[in-house]
Formats: C-alpha cells, sequence, structure tokens
C-alpha cells in the first residue's frame, strides 16, 4: 500500500491513513468484484427499485401526452412567468449533470487518484440528467415536433437561427455537452466491456459487450493512443463543463430583469452545478456502495472528499447569494432592491428563507470531520442540498418574473399536478436510466481501478537495467 | 504438412507465437530480450496501460493531438464562417441597430463547436488509429487470451517477423520464463 498512498499523499490531508481502496486487491480480484455486480443472478431488490422508477417513466408518458393533447396551458405557465417549471427543471438537471465531466476530467488532471471509483458512475448519471434536462425546452417550445428549428439546417423558408440570442447559445453548449459527455463516457467503457466480453459465458451477452468493444485487446499500441485520447478529451471537457452553465446562466444575466441581469451569473451557477452535481453523486453512491458490496473500493475516504468539494462549493454560492444582496443595494437602484426586499418578505418568502437554509446553512455541518466520515449524515446533508438547488432556481425564476419593473404587469405562479407529473416522470427516467445501467455495464472502471492495486506499479528492482528506450 | 514452420500441427496457418506472463514486470523485461534479440513484430498486451511497456515497444508520440488539433480548428473555424455568413449574407436582420458581423455573440457557438470537432476527432481518430472496430482478431482463438482483459500480460511475436522460427522463437519465448507459450491460428 505504501505507494499508493505514497501517490496520493498529500492531498488527503487528515484523511491520508485511509487508503482509496481497501489492501490485498490485486487486478483479478477487482475485476471479479466489479464485473461480479453485472454478471451476477438480478438481486431482488433490483426489480423493486427499477419497478419504482417504471412506474414514474409511466407519470412522465402520460405527463407527455396529455401536454400535448391539451398544449402546453396545462401547465401553471402564463405571462408573466412564461418560464417557469420547464425552466426551472432544466437548470436543475443540467447542474447535476455537471458532477460527470468535472470528477472524470477536471479531476484526472489534478491527479486526484480517488476519481477512479467515481467516475464512470459520476459520468453515466451525468448523461441521464443531461437526458433528462434535455425534455423541458423540447417541450416548453410548445410544439415539440419543431423544436429541430433550433438548429441551423437548410429550409425551404431561408431561414436561419438568431446567433445572438443566448437560447441559441445553450443550444449549442447543452448538444455538444451531452455528445462530448457520451462519447467520454463510452471512450471510458470501452477496455471494461472488453473485460465482460470475456468474461461473458453466454453467447448473446458475448456478442453484445463484443459488439459494444469493438475488437478491443489492449496491445501496447492501443493504449498509447487510447490514454492520449482520453487525456485530450480531459483537456476539451474541462473548458466545456464551466462554459455549458456559464452560456445556462447567460440565459438568464443577458436578460434585463432584476435579479437575472448581473455579472456574478455565471460564476455563481457554474459552482451551483457543481454543487448540485457532486449533492447528486452522494445522494446516489452512499446506498450503491452498500447494495452491491462495493465499499472496497468507494471508501469512507472518497466520501469525505466529496464532501470537502461540496462545502467549499456550497461557499462559493453562499457568496453569490450574498453578492445578490450587496449588488441590490450598492447599485441603489430601486428595482434591484425592491426584488432583493421582496425575495425576503414576498409571497415566495418562505422558498427563499428554505434556500438559505438548504445550500447557505446546513452545509455548514460538512466543517465536522464527524459529518464527513458517517455516511447518513453525509447522505441527509446531500439531500437538503438536492432540494436546495432546486429552490434557488424556483427562487431565481419565479421572483423575479411575478414582480418586474412595472407593477401593472406584475402576476403570480403556482404549478399545476401536470407540472409536477413531468417533473417527477423525469426524476423516474433518471432512476430508470441508472438501473439498467448498474445492471448491464460496470459502475466503476474496472481497468483504471487495475492501475490502483499496488501490484500494477512497475517494481523497478525487477526490471533493472537502462530500458531500451523504444525506437531511439 | 505438419512439418511446415508456418502452420500449426493442425494445419492451420499461423499468425504467431503468444507467451503469457503473470506479471508486469515478466512482460517489460521479455520485450525488451525481444527487442535485444532483434525481434521487430512485436505486440504486448496487458489489461491496463502500462507506460513503461508502450516505451519499450517504441511508441514515442501518437498522431493523434494533431488530429484533435485540425477538429478544433475544423469545428471553431467552420461554426464562425457560418454564422457569418447566416447572419451577414443569408439572413441580414437588423437586431436593435447591433452590427450584421456581431462577432462577440458569435463566440459562444464556435467555442462549443471547436470543444465539438476536436471531441470527436479525439474518439474517431482513437478508433482508427488503433484500427477499430475489428471484430475479429487471430489473438482471440487463443482461449487463454481471454485473461489479457483480466490479470494476464502477454506477448506475441507475428510470424512476418523476420526472424520468427515456429520452434526457435518458441524456446526464446519458453526461456524468458513466460508460464505458457501457445500458438495462434489464423
Amino acid at each position: 500500500m505504501a505507494t499508493l498512498e505514497g501517490r496520493a499523499g498529500g492531498k488527503g490531508g487528515g484523511n491520508a491513513e485511509i487508503p482509496f481502496i481497501a489492501p490485498g486487491h490485486t487486478p483479478a480480484s477487482v475485476t471479479e468484484a466489479i464485473s461480479e455486480v453485472v454478471t451476477q443472478k438480478t438481486p431482488k431488490w433490483w426489480y423493486a427499485g427499477f419497478g419504482v422508477a417504471f412506474l414514474l417513466v409511466n407519470v412522465l408518458l402520460m405527463s407527455i401526452t396529455w401536454l400535448l393533447v391539451k398544449g402546453t396551458g396545462v401547465w401553471g405557465n402564463n405571462v408573466p412567468v412564461a418560464w417557469a417549471f420547464p425552466i426551472i427543471n432544466f437548470v436543475w438537471w443540467i447542474g447535476i449533470g455537471h458532477a460527470g465531466t468535472l470528477i472524470s476530467a477536471i479531476l484526472l488532471l489534478l491527479r486526484q487518484d480517488w476519481r477512479t471509483s467515481i467516475n464512470r458512475f459520476a459520468e453515466a448519471m451525468t448523461l441521464f440528467a443531461v437526458a433528462c434536462a434535455g425534455i423541458y425546452p423540447i417541450l416548453h417550445v410548445g410544439r415539440p415536433w419543431l423544436a429541430y428549428w433550433l438548429t441551423p439546417y437548410p429550409n425551404t423558408m431561408g431561414l436561419w437561427p438568431q446567433f445572438r440570442s443566448p437560447l441559441v447559445w445553450d443550444v449549442f453548449a447543452v448538444t455538444t455537452y451531452a455528445i462530448v459527455s457520451a462519447l467520454f463516457w463510452y471512450t471510458g467503457l470501452i477496455p471494461d466491456l472488453a473485460t465482460l466480453r470475456d468474461r461473458s459465458t453466454n453467447r448473446f451477452a458475448q456478442v453484445v459487450y463484443g459488439f459494444g468493444a469493438m475488437g478491443w485487446r489492449g496491445t501496447a499500441k492501443h493504449w498509447h493512443n487510447y490514454e492520449t485520447a482520453y487525456l485530450l478529451l480531459a483537456g476539451l471537457a474541462t473548458p466545456l463543463v464551466i462554459s455549458v452553465h456559464t452560456v445556462v446562466s447567460f440565459d438568464f444575466s443577458v436578460a434585463q430583469l432584476p435579479g437575472w441581469h448581473a455579472t456574478i451569473f455565471p460564476p455563481y451557477f457554474v459552482a451551483g452545478a457543481i454543487f448540485a452535481g457532486f449533492a447528486m453523486v452522494l445522494t446516489l453512491t452512499i446506498p450503491l456502495r452498500s447494495l452491491f458490496n462495493l465499499k472496497d473500493f468507494i471508501t469512507d475516504r472518497h466520501l469525505a472528499n466529496m464532501a470537502k468539494i461540496l462545502l467549499l462549493t456550497g461557499l462559493i454560492v453562499l457568496y453569490g447569494y450574498i453578492m445578490e444582496g450587496f449588488f441590490a443595494w450598492f447599485s441603489g437602484h430601486h428595482d434591484e432592491g425592491f426584488m432583493m426586499w421582496n425575495r425576503i418578505t414576498g409571497p415566495y418568502r418562505y422558498q427563499w428563507w428554505a434556500l438559505i437554509l438548504c445550500n447557505g446553512l446546513i452545509p455548514q455541518l460538512l466543517w465536522l470531520r464527524k459529518v464527513r466520515h458517517t455516511p447518513w449524515m453525509l447522505f441527509l446533508v446531500a439531500m437538503v442540498v438536492n432540494v436546495g438547488m432546486w429552490l434557488e432556481r424556483f427562487v431565481i425564476i419565479v421572483t423575479s418574473l411575478t414582480r418586474d419593473f412595472l407593477v401593472s404587469s406584475w402576476g403570480s405562479f403556482s404549478p399545476t399536478i401536470w407540472d409536477w407529473g413531468l417533473f417527477v416522470g423525469t426524476i423516474g427516467l433518471f432512476m430508470a436510466l441508472l438501473f439498467l445501467f448498474l445492471r448491464f455495464l460496470p459502475m466503476i472502471s474496472i481497468f483504471e481501478m487495475r492501475t490502483m492495486v499496488p501490484e500494477a506499479k512497475l517494481d523497478r528492482s525487477k526490471t533493472a537495467g537502462e530500458p531500451s528506450q523504444g525506437a531511439s | 504438412m505438419s512439418l511446415s514452420p508456418l502452420a500449426t500441427d493442425s494445419g492451420a496457418p499461423l499468425y504467431g507465437l503468444m507467451a503469457e506472463f503473470e506479471s508486469p514486470e515478466g512482460l517489460l523485461l521479455a520485450c525488451r530480450k525481444a527487442r535485444e534479440t532483434g525481434y521487430s513484430e512485436l505486440d504486448a498486451y496487458t489489461p491496463y496501460p502500462v507506460e513503461e511497456i508502450i516505451h519499450e515497444l517504441g511508441y514515442q508520440r501518437s498522431k493523434l493531438p494533431l488530429l484533435v488539433l485540425l477538429g478544433g480548428l475544423a469545428g471553431g473555424i467552420g461554426a464562425f464562417a457560418f454564422q457569418y455568413w447566416a447572419s451577414v449574407i443569408a439572413y441580414p436582420l437588423n437586431i436593435g441597430g447591433r452590427p450584421l458581423n456581431s462577432w462577440q455573440a458569435f463566440i459562444i457557438p464556435t467555442f462549443e463547436c471547436t470543444i465539438l470537432g476536436a471531441a470527436v476527432v479525439a474518439v474517431f481518430g482513437m478508433f482508427f488509429l488503433n484500427g477499430l472496430p475489428m471484430p475479429h482478431h487471430p489473438v482471440f482463438n487463443v482461449p487463454r487470451f481471454a485473461l489479457a482483459s483480466r490479470d494476464r500480460y502477454f506477448l506475441v511475436i507475428k510470424i512476418k517477423d523476420e526472424l520468427f522460427d515456429r520452434h526457435g522463437t518458441r524456446t526464446f519465448l519458453e526461456g524468458l520464463e513466460a508460464s505458457e507459450v501457445s500458438e495462434i491460428e489464423y
């Protein structure tokens, strides 16, 4: 274990004594423990979990069907609140989708070895969250069958998209993010699909996994190009992940509404996205590592590290809230000042105070080592943050839209059952996709975990002598 | 037929010889020995990337970064040029008196398409350089090769190597402390 701790040394702070992988593992045992999850008989709880998720997917389908039959009037959206649940939920899901790429790309570039046990899972979560997010703007356009008008394509009307609009930027940012995340995830899966192909005993599984692995053999040349590609993808995904929520924040900050038109929005949204994403990763990994017996790989130290990122990004988000108040006061602008006062004391004050409690105060518990190292406490804090981040988007969108500059155009918003149906339905879709992923694909990157065991570190004493340095 | 130096005893044509090792150190030393002996048509198979073995076999720089750069440039220049064409030439639209070529606004799709172009090339370029997809390959004919994606390390010397000799090469590989040497049928 010495080598492992040496590699990770100095980064774990006070936790350095707990290793990132339980002692005694070899490449073979890692392979078995992780692929076991896929090759074993389906556990009973899986059927229960997938059943619930499937039920909720039907709620989603019903909500969409009713929407298509009746039109967007079934929602609570109405002028002045034309953006309500669809945008709240879109931003919420896309924010959750930020942790995956952050873990796989940014933590890879920062050489944080502990990301290895959670990156595959977090990337899958990202993809599914982005899929859920994508549903909303498409439905929100009102005639979803014409949503392809958002993309630039040659058409008989001779029209082109308005490239000065943040909504068009959003189409580019989110589509790119979805495609790049899917490519990144699939690239990471290829060597593991080869492992599953080689381990499967049934012909059907061999063919399906073999198809996915595309004939991966793991030659030195394969690995050479593969590692280069993976590193390049990480380097490309890093600015991308920062750009996506920045562009989402432009949807608001480019508008002139009080509470939206603020320069703090891009960094504050990006931090909020990472905050939300890590909260969701914690919410999911804490129960799953117990259910699948993967505590050897997703250790308490992983959870504690994620808790620290949660605390840090939570503080940035809290800073954002404080700055919103400061801008409102310091600008001396009447409508900005009213916006803030309206949030604190207006008709949506309960949501605002709950938001401050969920995102500002409760995450401060993470300063306590005890909370970071007790999974159930961490789970509760993460759950609170999930709710808090939803409330944040609710407050930003609804308070600003209901009471803008002109008192005569004020209004109010309350969601209908179809708003809730669609929201609960996307949670169901997210869960259903996750359950399928857990059942059929390795939830931890097997080949990367192999590199984490001590055996994988070449013993210099056994390979003594100058390497002949290949082609030179 | 059975005496052919280029076919297995059953008469199937030969692809090469495969030696199995239990540790990455064993494979690394074997690669080094084989290169020193003069073999050049080698392939090393590992269940995870081993930097030293990749270098030992002479893979120094991948062509991929150059391709990715070109992909990114194509994506970025393409996106900007397209937005310029759409907004200035094909469908000029006066929005609040802003210039038709609002290049600042075009930067965002340009940036996204740069990343998209580069990332797509990174993945598909990797497939291309690695010759994937390739559903079948002679090495899969060796049953023990299934362990290459688990915890075993393999060295293959191909028949096209000038020094290849069905018996001589086998003796050479066995001398490298390989736990098993098998013939690969085409």
